[in-house]
């Protein structure tokens, strides 16, 4: 565990050899070897992956369609997305999916996964079954669940005398980002509840037994044992689940395909759309770049306040 | 090494089972009739696929939970041929063996290269450098990569491969090198001393100690490169290389008129994985735990 916990920095081994192999490295040098190893790895990495972040904050300040000669026109992309409607709306609606699904899916996994920890029967089976939406691919699932909800759901609310059930979900915008939702938590539930078991094991029993006997409630436990004991778990998957989710695009490719009109665009398909089908490649770059920005932003501010609640709990 | 292994089993047993066993060793069965119900969520969309894949288009319509009053096998081949399925299969299988070997041969190496000179500058900033990747999230850069992989002439299965390879290096050094810091320098130095060279240590002694990372890392590109559709999407100019996932986008207007056919598509489309998955469950679920709890 603490080996693994530590990639960036050496072991402790390493620390304490390091003086002893640096003097010897200054005689004998590295291996050839090991720059022949990597290199290659390096430049193609650079070449598919550095380079268009490269050009595409060069693009964002261009006036590009995506083909034939552009100019360089400065900031106006940037200031341009702040007064677009579309944009704007694009960054809404993702951010209403993803703090809606992130905090569903975390608090969902971690009931089932308790419920999978404890003592119960077909464990294995039970297991295996709720990581099924994990071997699946996005969009095929996204296809099933959008005939439920427009063909299935509203037969339903028809035969209960549900009068809100009767429409489908996917037709209104103000209704279609809860379909949404359901198959993001649906699919990525699978993932979340494993990680959650995997926590939950690493807590030892004997806490429960002497809680126990202190007569504390089952919420107690969770409380004070059970929740700050998987509380690196609970970051992980928070700070995973926002990341993916706020790049969401399959799910609404299936469900939605962004409208109607383009009121349940997400950040990334408006990105797609507007670069590769309309004319709008430079300022989507620009919209790249801000959001890229927007992203490793959230990422942070998550992680700082995830850690602080991780020591004060 | 031993950390790893004791955590390996303990992901994927019940031996560390709940707080309750020792009070009573009795099942909670209420809990279980909830997970169970609970767990028909996850099957329900399979199940509802499967019906309506084998119903005629008249039987359609209600609820759609209903059996098959006439079972219409047919579907499957009309989907089989309506989507060249065996092709689009094909195209997926390529890209995603492709893209976990070369993973497996690649990755591993460039991260044991890493792994073992980090007090180095070059190669600790090499380490920093594919790990910052993992915070640049792909539709940012899909633009431009649509563009020079066109250029390049590599909007195909070949470039799709290539970019799974390169893509996942961020990811997979990271967790190779966590898990090669566990394996004891003693005994390269041994093989070393034997006369091997710095590729026979790599190939003879690290590979194959690097199993349960190599499963991990397998199983992890296999499911991406399987199931992704943006990717496809975007870099893919020629139709005839087209994946399982993009190939249900592109017929997904001529799957309106016909849903029975659809679903028969959706199903064969998933059901490789599925198989897959049903008869090594077990393994999968232990190697993305292995992954992700770093």
């Amino acid at each position: 565990m603490t080996v693994i916990n530590s990639p960036g920095t050496p072991s402790p081994a390493d620390a304490t050899a390091t003086p002893v192999r640096r003097t010897r490295r200054r005689t004998t040098r590295i291996p050839m070897t090991f720059y022949v190893m990597t290199v290659p790895a390096l430049v193609l990495f650079f070449v598919f992956h550095t380079v268009p972040v490269i050009q595409g904050i060069y693009y964002s300040f261009t006036n590009s369609p995506g083909y034939g000669p552009s100019h360089l026109v400065g900031l106006r992309n940037y200031i341009g997305l702040f007064s677009d409607p579309r944009v704007l709306h694009a960054y809404w609606f993702t951010f209403l999916i993803a703090g809606v699904s992130t905090v569903a899916v975390n608090i969902i996994s971690l009931a089932i996964a308790i419920g999978l920890n404890s003592r119960i029967k077909f464990k294995n089976t039970l297991r295996a079954v709720y990581f099924i939406p994990n071997v699946l691919a996005i969009l095929v699932v996204g296809y099933i669940f959008n005939y439920l909800f427009s063909n299935s759901l509203p037969a339903l609310g028809d035969q209960l005398g549900i009068s809100f059930l009767t429409t489908s979900l996917l037709t209104k915008a103000s209704t279609a980002w809860i379909g949404i939702v359901i198959l993001a938590v649906w699919q990525s539930m699978a993932f979340n509840i494993i990680i959650y078991i995997a926590g939950l094991q690493t807590v030892p029993i004997e806490l429960y037994e002497a809680a126990g006997l202190d007569g504390a409630t089952a919420w107690q436990q969770f409380r004070s044992i059970t929740f700050p004991m998987i509380a690196g778990f609970f970051t992980i998957n928070m700070v995973l689940s926002l990341k993916s989710f706020l790049q969401i695009f399959d799910h609404i490719v299936a469900l939605t395909g962004g409208g109607p009109g383009t009121d349940t665009e997400s950040v990334s398909l408006l990105i797609y759309k507007g670069g590769f089908q309309g004319g709008e490649y430079g300022y989507q770059s620009a919209n790249s770049v801000f959001f890229f920005i927007v992203i490793v932003t959230f990422s942070i501010i998550q992680l700082r306040v995830l850690q602080r609640r991780e020591m004060s709990a | 090494m031993t950390a790893t292994a004791v955590r390996d089993d303990a992901a994927t047993t019940d031996r560390p089972v709940s707080p309750r066993r020792r009070r009573s060793d009795s099942v909670n069965w209420w809990l279980t009739a909830l997970l169970v119900v609970l767990g028909l969520t996850i099957l329900v969309p399979l199940y509802f696929a499967i019906v309506t894949s084998l119903k005629t288009p008249d039987q359609l319509g209600g609820t759609g939970f209903a059996t098959p009053s006439h079972i219409r096998w047919h579907n499957f081949a009309d989907a089989w041929r309506l989507t060249d399925f065996p092709l689009a299969a094909l195209n997926s299988a390529v890209i995603t063996v492709g893209a976990v070997v070369i993973t497996l041969l690649t990755n591993s190496m460039v991260a044991y290269a890493i792994a073992r000179n980090l007090s180095h500058k070059f190669f600790k900033g090499l380490y920093f450098y594919f790990v910052s990747a993992l915070f640049v999230p792909f539709p940012i850069i899909m633009l431009p990569v649509a563009k020079e992989t066109a250029i390049l002439h590599l909007d195909n299965r070949l470039g799709l491969i290539l970019l799974y390879v390169v893509y996942g290096l961020a990811f997979n050094i990271f967790i190779y090198t966590a898990y090669i810091h566990s394996i004891p320098r003693e005994l390269e130095e041994a093989a070393a001393i034997d006369g091997a060279s710095t590729w026979g240590v790599f190939w003879k002694v690290i590979f194959p100690l690097l199993a349960p990372m190599n499963a991990t890392v397998g199983i992890l590109t296999c499911l991406w490169a399987w199931n992704d559709f943006l990717l496809p999407l975007v870099i893919l100019s020629d139709p005839g290389s087209a994946t399982l996932p993009l190939v249900q986008y592109v017929f997904q207007s001529q799957f309106q008129t016909n849903y029975p056919v659809a679903f028969a598509s959706y199903l064969m489309a998933m059901s490789p994985l599925l198989i897959v998955y049903v008869i090594a469950q077990r393994w999968v679920i232990s190697g993305v735990t292995r992954g992700a709890v770093k």
